[in-house]
């Protein structure tokens, strides 16, 4: 055993695995670059959905939320919001922040301006289109 | 200790302990406000805690590292270190920004430190894990440079063994896998796509080398058996890691609008990714088994044995519980994911740093062993924060089996804020688990300070005795 299979064996079995799935991905990755927008829509990124993006990132909504399932899990899904609620209930919630009630866990209020909450909503209504594969499996995310 | 130089290890350690004291701190916080979402709002609100929570896990796990990259690198290497002045430099960088950075989010609100460190320039905030601002990202590029100078210089000018090979290799994919970090497309299916290359990248490809070196280094110290049986196990340990690691990735590509061929791809190559873990299980226990010396360090090889089974554990069986795209269809994102991670990130990244740290501690403090007394305080710290941590994943496991009962596959489903009413049971479970996990901490700390060495005559007469 010890000489049938030795050290340097092993050794480059883990090199050679290591290459040769890395260049599988990287095929892969690029194939999927030039898909991703047709999925996502990107050409319907316009300057609006971009600040709203910026905003999203900069208050750390997925500290507390997901986003197609990705964050926090302390705070509803945000990938299908904008189905699930529509632009104005949107705004509207997030004005109200936060609700005080007492032990129910709590949204800050970001002081948005109106066009900061369009810019939002704009966000929200594009992450909502992606194509996720029918995920999540229901409105209620 | 066999080179001066190693004991540029001891703060790494001792630091990488207070932060992880931190980092339960708040995740006690952050339970707390599951349970009770009012709780220190609005001067820390729930995502303040939860990024304090994770990145002062990452922050306390690299320091690890890095104390056991310059305890390990000149002992292999048979040299001292290429300059311990520069490591010691870095630490106080590290722990310096590291702080900061901490402080700057308990006392700073997010979208103002994103606009006075110049996220606008260059955005790499909101990300989960990468929270910090771009001057703290800069920082750890920074430090892993410096680290990557030292340890890269000592493997030169010494002895190239496969462990520091790997070692120091993992370390430069580490670093590597970090500078995507920077790249944060504004589309938000492609930043999602890269942001995996490092938390996947780290946790389930370079992560793994670096936790089969460390492993490795500490069964050849403590069991005495032959280096090149060692070294061949961890090469095919590793070679299983990134065969099915680097394609699984896929796993976190089914339901974020990716194509949906990453469907099957991830499916069939992450189902594969336990198999690395249970090969550490069988590598460990051969070499516990083949031992030529009985190490009076009984606490380290206690640490050193649970890490690959905790590691399995976590990370093979609740990894492959939600990683085939059917069974995450349902799973994905809900509390069954936390459940995994958690078990996963303590069983295999924190236990193999606190089993490094109980191996070299005490050399690095002049004896071959704590004594006996100590050893019993750190191995009942070991056993409390272990089935502790069992009850935290059981715990969450619970609310994620009524999420995806109640809210993903009912026929009617009901609303997130609801349904997470009906979980508080398993919320206070994990709480309270989290405060035995506290408590086991604690007690594991103690050990340090109860003095002594181990009295080999001393522990001989009492073992005849009884
Ligand atoms: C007292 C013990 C602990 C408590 C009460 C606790 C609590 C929490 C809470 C509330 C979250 C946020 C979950 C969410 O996103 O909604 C979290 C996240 C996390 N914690 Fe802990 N934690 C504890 C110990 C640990 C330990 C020991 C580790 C690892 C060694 C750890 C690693 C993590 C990780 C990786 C996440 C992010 C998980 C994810 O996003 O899926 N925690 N923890
Ligand atoms: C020690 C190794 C591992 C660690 C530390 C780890 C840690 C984690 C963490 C922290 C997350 C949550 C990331 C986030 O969204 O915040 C995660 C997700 C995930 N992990 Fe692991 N993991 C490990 C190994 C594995 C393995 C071996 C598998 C498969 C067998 C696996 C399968 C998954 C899957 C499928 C998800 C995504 C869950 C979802 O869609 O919500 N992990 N892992
Ligand atoms: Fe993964």
């Amino acid at each position: 055993m010890q000489q049938v299979f030795t050290k340097a064996m092993a050794r480059n079995i883990f090199l050679g695995g290591a290459v040769f799935f890395l260049a599988i991905y990287l095929a892969l990755t690029y194939d999927t670059w030039q898909r991703i927008p047709i999925r996502d829509h990107a050409d319907q990124m316009t300057p609006a959905v971009l600040r709203g993006k910026y905003l999203l990132d900069t208050n750390d909504c997925i500290g507390c939320h997901t986003i197609n399932g990705e964050g926090a899990y302390f705070a509803p899904e945000l990938g299908n919001v904008y189905k699930r609620r529509g632009p104005d209930f949107i705004k509207a919630w997030i004005q109200s922040q936060p609700t005080g009630v007492p032990g129910r866990r709590q949204m800050p209020n970001f002081h948005f301006t109106p066009d900061q909450l369009n810019d939002l909503v704009a966000y929200l209504q594009w992450l909502s289109n992606i194509d996720t594969n029918n995920w999540p499996p229901n409105i209620q995310g | 200790m066999k080179y001066q130089s190693q004991a540029v290890a001891k703060p790494y350690f001792i630091a990488a302990l207070a932060l992880f004291v931190g980092q339960i701190v708040f995740g006690l916080i952050a339970g707390l406000q599951y349970l009770y979402g009012t709780f220190l709002f609005p001067e820390l609100p729930f995502d303040v805690a939860h990024m304090s929570h994770t990145n002062l896990l990452i922050v306390w796990l690299l320091m690890a590292f890095m104390g056991a990259a310059y305890f390990i690198v000149p002992e292999e290497a048979q040299t001292e270190l290429y300059s311990p002045k520069l490591a010691l430099l870095t630490f106080w960088v590290f722990l310096t920004a590291g702080a900061l950075t901490i402080a700057a989010y308990l006392f700073v609100p997010y979208a103002h430190l994103a606009a006075i460190t110049g996220n606008a320039v260059l955005p790499t905030m909101g990300r989960g894990y990468l929270e910090q601002p771009l001057p703290t990202k800069i920082g750890i590029v920074l430090v892993a440079l410096s680290l990557l100078f030292n340890v890269t210089m000592t493997l030169i000018k010494g002895r190239k063994t496969s462990i520091n090979l790997i070692l120091v290799g993992s370390l430069w994919g580490l670093a590597l896998l970090f500078l995507p970090a920077f790249y944060f497309p504004q589309d938000t299916v492609k930043a999602s796509f890269g942001w995996w290359w490092i938390v996947h990248g780290w946790v389930e490809g370079d992560w793994e080398l670096i936790l089969g070196a460390l492993l490795g280094f500490i069964l050849i110290k403590m069991t005495g058996v032959d280096r090149e049986i060692v070294e061949k196990w961890i090469y095919i340990i590793v070679a299983m890691t990134l065969v099915s690691g680097i394609v699984g990735i896929g796993h976190h590509y089914y339901y974020t609008g990716a194509p949906s061929y990453w469907i099957w791809l991830g499916s069939i190559f992450s189902a594969l990714e336990p198999l690395p873990f249970m090969l550490l299980i069988a590598f460990s226990f051969k070499m516990l088994l083949a031992r030529r010396r009985e190490h009076p360090n009984k606490a380290a090889m206690l640490w050193a044995m649970g890490t690959p089974i905790m590691a399995f554990l976590g990370a093979g069986l609740w990894g492959f519980m939600i990683t085939l795209a059917p069974a995450q269809y349902y799973m994905h994102g809900t509390n069954f994911t936390a459940a995994h991670g958690h078990l996963a990130f303590f069983g295999a990244y924190a236990m193999v740093s606190l089993a490094i740290i109980s191996y070299a501690m005490p050399l690095l403090r002049g004896r071959v062993a704590n004594s006996a007394a100590a050893q019993r305080w750190e191995m009942a710290g070991f056993w409390i924060m272990v089935l502790s941590m069992i009850g935290i994943a059981l715990a969450l496991t619970g609310a994620g089996i009524v999420t995806v009962v109640l809210q993903r596959a009912a026929a009617d489903p009901m609303p997130f804020m609801q349904v997470q009413d009906k979980e508080r049971v398993f919320f206070w479970l994990r709480e309270l688990a989290g405060v035995g996990f506290f408590v086991g901490l604690l007690v594991y700390l103690r050990s340090f300070f109860i003095s002594g060495e181990y009295e080999y005559a001393g522990e001989m007469k009492r073992a005849l005795a009884t």
